[in-house]
């Protein structure tokens, strides 16, 4: 029996959510807007996991069992676009740090004008 | 013993997201990330995904990090280039709407924790909810391999693109 219940984990979640967006909006290194969107997805998956340890109540045991992994196979997903996210992002910034020495998003203004 | 844990974990994993939002240099940012993927490979451990606990480690702190910190050591920034921060009335609105939106959230939580009539399956109920296979390789493989195999082919397309993406991006002018 455990003492954990699913607000625990919701709460964590929703607080790592809320780094990772902070990141996002202050910080002007676009490194670390990448890094913020990470912990946003990781907040993300936390949320998936969780919803699949402890399933909404369904009509019948067999009903859960047959879903029992859904949730597990979502956050698989997740991994894998955050990773080709990661990849693309991160080669968006060499190409930006190349042409303009920055990577500072504050600087990238050129569509303003 | 499983609520210590959780606590003990759960401060790792935001002290080192808080550790990636202070900051200044981006490669103390990102082992802090690192860090903090680590402890929340622990906590989804105690949720009984062993899979993606596992997963977590290997693609998101190996192979994610490791080219993020190969990027950061690549560009070597040096001060100047990582600016000043600065203080803009636009991050204020931002913090302030991050801020709300968590407290939306977190109000959302407590009303549903408050909330009669259990909505969740919890205590001994959960045995009888899950498979004794739950959150193993076989029985995410299976569930991966058989209910979901189209999406598990795209993925294969969509890193590829991600790969030829990358490497077109990082080696031409823009």
């Amino acid at each position: 029996m455990s003492a954990l219940a699913p607000w625990h984990y919701l709460t964590l979640a929703a607080l790592l959510f809320a780094i990772g967006g902070v990141a996002v909006v202050v910080r002007r290194n676009a490194l670390i807007i990448l890094m913020g969107i990470e912990l946003m997805l990781n907040a993300v998956n936390l949320t998936f996991l969780t919803f699949s340890r402890f399933p909404v109540a369904l009509a019948s045991d067999a009903a859960m069992q047959a879903r029992a992994n859904v949730g597990h196979t979502s956050v698989f997903f997740v991994i894998a676009v955050a990773a080709a996210e990661a990849a693309v992002g991160l080669a968006i910034v060499i190409a930006i740090f190349r042409s303009r020495s920055t990577v500072n998003v504050d600087e990238l203004a050129e569509l303003k004008n | 013993m499983e609520s210590v844990l959780f606590y003990l974990l759960g401060a790792g994993t935001l002290l080192g997201a808080l550790g990636v939002l202070v900051a200044r240099n981006p490669l103390h940012s990102a082992l802090s990330l690192v860090a903090s993927f680590f402890f929340l490979a622990g906590i989804y451990l105690l949720l009984g995904a062993q899979l993606i606990a596992v997963l977590q480690v290997l693609v998101y702190a190996g192979a994610v990090m490791v080219l993020f910190v190969f990027v950061i050591t690549l560009l070597n920034l040096n001060d100047a280039e990582l600016g000043e921060s600065r203080f803009t009335v636009a991050k204020a609105v931002g913090v302030v709407a991050v801020a709300a939106t968590t407290a939306a959230l977190l109000k959302t939580l407590i009303d549903a924790m408050r909330a009669r009539g259990g909505l969740f399956v919890t205590g001994a109920d959960l045995a009888r909810a899950h498979p004794d296979t739950f959150g193993t390789v076989r029985a995410v493989g299976r569930s991966l391999l058989i209910d979901s195999v189209l999406p598990f082919e795209l993925t294969s397309l969509l890193l590829l693109a991600a790969i030829v993406g990358a490497v077109v991006v990082a080696k031409g002018k823009i």
